[in-house]
């Protein structure tokens, strides 16, 4: 489940900094500490002569990761940082999305960077070329960010009071849907040239995200893409959803998600 | 495929509970999951020979509760059958709607031994 519990799916997980070998071992996060979570479950005895018991549970299956994600939560709370989880498929400019927001509101904020992704450092590099801090989880064969992985990556990090910690998840609009990282809000970017159904296809995702940007709108005079559309597929699967139209490369619409982040920023 | 997860998720608790049990293994578990939580459930059955392999559930029967979808529409005060969080209330069609049940993964109860 995270990286450093012992998991063995979780073997070939790496943090690394950019420029550091990627070879660097996770972080290890304080599993020496009493980890056995005794809260509410009832043993209950049945002595059948056999000696088989039945141990009552009703145990969360992702209980772990949200102890991490609760951990997180607490740890950004008691430091007044506001932190996103970016989720999307490959290409649709999580990184371009990123890349802009630090470009013009790096002298405003202090921004720090958790790039999650299955292999490559790039994204961690680009971000690297912005001077703003910025640590890259590489998930191996995982494909989702957990909690455990950002708890570790928060460590590395050390970020300061009042900032902004912006999670690009690993591409993908399935997996990371389940897991908690502790973010305040998830965004999900949809872009122009993708399918405007999307949303119905992938219902959890938009269920469970509190903002949906919808990026490459420079495109739309060369497509089908239907973006009013779109927004009805998602307001079916979530009405509370929150929407920005821009374009990150150009930078149009922009201006709007600024002004939403300084009134919604925790500081 | 995050069913790799969850199945790996289960077999943690599993080994939790046995060993604060002080049992040796596990003879049958019981899974609640919802039609909501995103687990597929043959991804599941794919993944779990693998997974359970040598540990405390090799070997164990895994009986599955499915928990179907229940939304409420609050303007028409009923209950809907719900197959993802696309459907709404076939009544009025309002979005709102409060999901009753069906988002629920989780460990019910254990035999061991
Ligand atoms: N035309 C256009 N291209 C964009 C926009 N945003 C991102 N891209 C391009 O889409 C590609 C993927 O972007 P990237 O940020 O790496 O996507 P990620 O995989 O979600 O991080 C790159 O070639 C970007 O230049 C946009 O607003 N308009
Ligand atoms: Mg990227
Ligand atoms: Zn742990
Ligand atoms: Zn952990
Ligand atoms: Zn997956
Ligand atoms: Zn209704």
């Amino acid at each position: 489940m995270c990286s450093t519990c012992g998991c063995g799916q979780d073997d070939d997980v790496k943090i690394a900094r950019p420029g550091q070998e990627l070879s660097v071992e996770a972080v290890a996060h304080d599993h020496d500490n009493p980890h056995h979570h005794d809260h509410q479950h009832h043993h209950h005895g049945h002595s059948h002569d056999h000696g088989n018991r039945v141990i009552e549970l009703e145990r969360d299956i992702l209980h772990h990761n949200d102890l991490h994600a609760a951990q997180n939560r607490g740890y950004f709370d008691a430091l007044q940082i506001t932190t996103f989880n970016l989720v999307s498929s490959p290409g649709s400019g999580k990184t371009t999305f990123l890349e802009r927001c630090l470009n013009d509101l790096k002298t405003e904020m202090d921004f720090y960077v958790i790039e999650g992704d299955q292999q490559t450092m790039q994204d961690a590099n680009r971000i690297d070329a912005l001077q703003v801090p910025v640590v890259q989880v590489n998930t191996g064969k995982g494909c989702h960010l957990d909690g455990g992985m950002v708890t570790d990556a928060v460590k590395e990090l050390d970020p300061k009071k009042g900032g902004v910690m912006m999670i690009e998840n690993v591409g993908n609009l399935v997996c990371p849907a389940m897991f908690d990282l502790g973010e305040d809000f998830r965004i999900v970017i949809i872009s122009t040239t993708e399918g405007d159904d999307k949303p119905l296809k992938y219902p959890d995702m938009f269920h469970g995200s509190q903002i949906c940007i919808i990026n490459k709108i420079d495109l739309i005079p060369y497509l089908d893409f239907d973006v009013e559309r779109t927004k009805e597929y998602a307001k079916k699967v979530n009405p509370d959803l929150i929407f920005f139209e821009v374009s990150a490369t150009k930078g149009d619409g922009m201006e709007d998600f600024y002004q939403w982040l300084r009134s919604n920023k925790k500081s | 495929m995050h069913e790799m997860s969850i199945a790996l998720g289960i077999v943690r608790i599993a080994e939790d509970e046995v060993a604060k049990a002080g049992a040796r293994k596990v003879n049958s578990i019981d899974l609640d999951i919802g039609t909501l939580s995103g687990i597929e459930l043959d991804s599941l059955e794919f993944v779990w020979p693998v997974a359970v392999k040598e540990t405390v559930l090799e070997g164990a029967t895994k009986n599955i509760n499915i928990i179907q979808g229940k939304g409420y529409c609050m303007d028409c005060a009923i209950e809907f059958d719900m197959q993802n969080f696309a459907d709404i209330c076939p009544t009025c069609h309002a979005l709102l709607k409060e999901i009753r049940q069906g988002k629920e993964m989780r460990v019910k109860a254990l035999e061991v031994e």
